[in-house]
């Protein structure tokens, strides 16, 4: 109980101070500030996957990509409002997580890790394949007249912020419920020893799946976010490059901390942001902070924080 | 064209593109089958040997055989080299772990691939092949008096196309030799058995790990160095390549080189037949839900056998 007052006490001065920030920053860097929070609610749902399950996903642009498109086709196709629209991607993201979840955990390991990544590229295709309606790779503009959620204009910069923050504290606030709660010892339980779990009588599978709908349906949410706050569908956002970043954002910041994702968007987001000021090859230094992290940081910046500073850090 | 020759025409490119996957993917499964590591880089193993491929037949000048010749010796000596470097500074340090080498060989994807678009360039470029001579095909006609030969316009190859083909038979087959009649090929058999048995008999693991991943990368260089006078060499194109030679390499069954082959012609040639006649995106997509299908039903690939 005390736990969960303290994660709770924790997490809620991390909102303010992002609330905070919107005030101090100037306009560019809490313009940028907005696409990290939605960038690291999918860190977010990676990371229970990952950090907490122990499963290693090269797929996540599929759930990222799914919530995007259940919103932006249905709002460019079928004229929806948004509200309408973000139900519409968090539905798709429900299914295709439970399908591919069904069937990926059917395997383990490295081959549970090319499933999930031959599973993403398939999805990939179809939307290539379905140029007619997605547009394939040049992808269609939300117009800003349709991106008004209940009044509210989500192209104004300041909303924008704002909607960013509230879908990060809500997803904050229930991964901090979630990791405290039976569920998510039990689910650290699997990752530290799959057959223990079993023989204390959890039903592995079920949790196993359950974690690859919660982590599907997050990312799905930050996808829809992504259309709705910036107004543009495309399919870059399907490949296996963003299958990557999550993972990179997640082992950067430190994989099975509720705070890691967001230090590792935070950190990764600026790092590629600057390099690629200098470089079209911005993608090296990704390249190069995987390589580097494996060796010296497996546990990310927030997970050597716990470990050597603050045990308590959830 | 009438069906006959075109579906010859598409066989034929079918089984260039099949020569090539063979090699590639049999370079992945030797990885796979003797260290047990999930190569995410190889395709970029591949790139960098048509890149050097380019670089050497540059330099060289003179006849483009000249070059070529050079670039098949030393693309694949200087690839092999990157290669088992990377084992010996990365892989060997976190000690094979199958997830962090997943990480670790992303990142020396990225690595691999970002700087040969900083010092290469984004552009595609040729390399000449050293010979090239196109050879029109007869196709057989039956006609009221029996078969009778004649020469349809637009079936042709070139004989260094066919080149291309006996060469990936006779690296295959020098391969396969190499494995099972030298002594090193024992020793690498040796080490897949029994890892701490080898060990244990004092083979040099470590040597024979870092052997074995540059192999693996100097096979994917010399693919490349055959096929680049056909493709041209670009930064990005390690890409196709793996996913198709993970697909072979899943199917064919995990580790197993005769089933590896078998895989890949057919992958190769139902690729190259298939993007003939319908789209490439559906075949692509046929293939890559095969595979994940496979994988979750068929664990040990279509023509591999149940393990204990």
């Amino acid at each position: 109980m005390k736990d969960q007052l303290l994660t709770g006490v924790f997490h809620l001065l991390i909102i303010a101070l992002m609330a905070g920030l919107y005030f101090i920053l100037p306009e560019y860097h809490s313009g940028v500030l907005a696409r990290v929070m939605v960038l690291a609610v999918y860190a977010m749902g990676y990371n229970i996957l990952f950090g907490y399950t122990g499963l290693l996903s090269l797929g996540h642009a599929l759930f990222f990509a799914t919530g995007m498109y259940g919103l932006g086709l249905a709002m460019q196709h079928l004229d929806v409002t948004p509200s309408i629209g973000i139900l519409c991607g968090l539905g798709a993201a429900v299914v295709v997580s439970a399908v591919i979840g069904f069937l990926a955990l059917r395997t383990t390991g490295v081959a549970f890790m090319i499933v999930t990544l031959m599973f993403a590229q398939a999805g990939y295709l179809i939307i290539l394949w379905l140029g007619e309606y997605t547009r394939g790779d040049e992808g269609f503009v939300i117009q800003q007249s349709q991106r008004v959620l209940n009044g509210v204009d989500l192209s104004q910069p300041d909303n924008r912020y704002f909607a960013a923050l509230i879908l990060f504290a809500i997803s904050l606030l229930l991964i901090g419920w979630v990791v405290r709660s039976g569920f998510g010892k039990t689910l650290v339980a699997i990752r530290e020893n799959e057959e223990r779990a079993r023989m204390l009588g959890y039903n592995v599978h079920r949790h196993k799946w359950l974690a690859v709908i919660i982590s599907g349906v997050l990312a799905g949410a930050a996808g829809a976010a992504y259309a709705l706050l910036f107004g543009y569908v495309g399919a870059t956002f399907a490949t296996v490059q963003y299958s990557i970043f999550p993972l990179l954002y997640v082992l950067l910041g430190g994989a099975g901390t509720t705070i890691g994702p967001l230090i590792g968007t935070v950190f990764m987001y600026y790092l590629i942001d600057l390099s690629s000021q200098i470089t079209s090859a911005y993608l090296l230094i990704a390249g190069v902070a995987l390589i580097l992290l494996t060796l010296f940081a497996p546990q990310g910046l927030a997970g050597e924080l716990r470990k050597r500073v603050f045990r308590w850090l959830p | 064209m009438e069906f006959g020759p075109h579906f010859f025409l598409a066989s034929l490119e079918g089984a260039v593109n099949a020569a090539v996957l063979a090699l590639m993917a049999v370079g992945l499964s030797i990885v796979f089958g003797i260290m047990r590591v999930v190569n995410v880089a190889h395709g970029e193993f591949f790139m960098l040997g048509a890149v050097i491929a380019w670089w050497i037949s540059t330099l060289a000048g003179g006849h483009p055989a000249v070059g070529f010749l050079f670039a098949l010796i030393a693309a694949p000596l200087i690839v092999g080299a990157i290669a088992a470097a990377a084992d010996h500074f990365v892989l060997r340090r976190i000690n094979y772990d199958p997830e962090r080498t997943i990480v670790a060989t992303i990142g020396l994807l990225y690595v691999l691939q970002q700087t040969t678009l900083m010092t290469f360039g984004p552009e595609a470029r040729p390399v000449e092949a050293p010979f090239n001579k196109r050879l029109a095909l007869p196709w057989f006609e039956k006609t009221a008096d029996g078969f009778s030969m004649y020469w349809p316009w637009g079936l042709s190859t070139t004989s260094y196309k066919l080149a291309v083909i006996a060469a990936a038979v006779i690296i295959l087959i020098g391969l396969w030799l190499f494995m099972t009649r030298s002594r090193i090929g024992l020793i690498m058999r040796a080490t897949q058995l029994d890892r701490e048995m080898a060990l244990a008999h004092g083979i040099p693991v470590d040597k024979v790990y870092a052997l074995v991943f540059g192999l693996g990368a100097g096979i994917a260089a010399l693919a490349a160095v055959l096929i680049v006078p056909i493709q041209q060499a670009h930064y990005l194109m390690g890409h196709d390549p793996l996913l198709l030679s993970f697909i072979v390499v899943i199917i064919g069954g995990l580790g197993s080189i005769p089933g590896t082959i078998v895989a890949a012609i057919f992958i190769g040639m139902s690729d190259g037949i298939i993007s003939v006649f319908f789209s490439p995106t559906v075949a692509k997509i046929i293939a890559t839900l095969l595979v994940a299908f496979v994988l979750i039903f068929r664990p040990q690939g279509l023509f591999g056998k149940r393990s204990a």
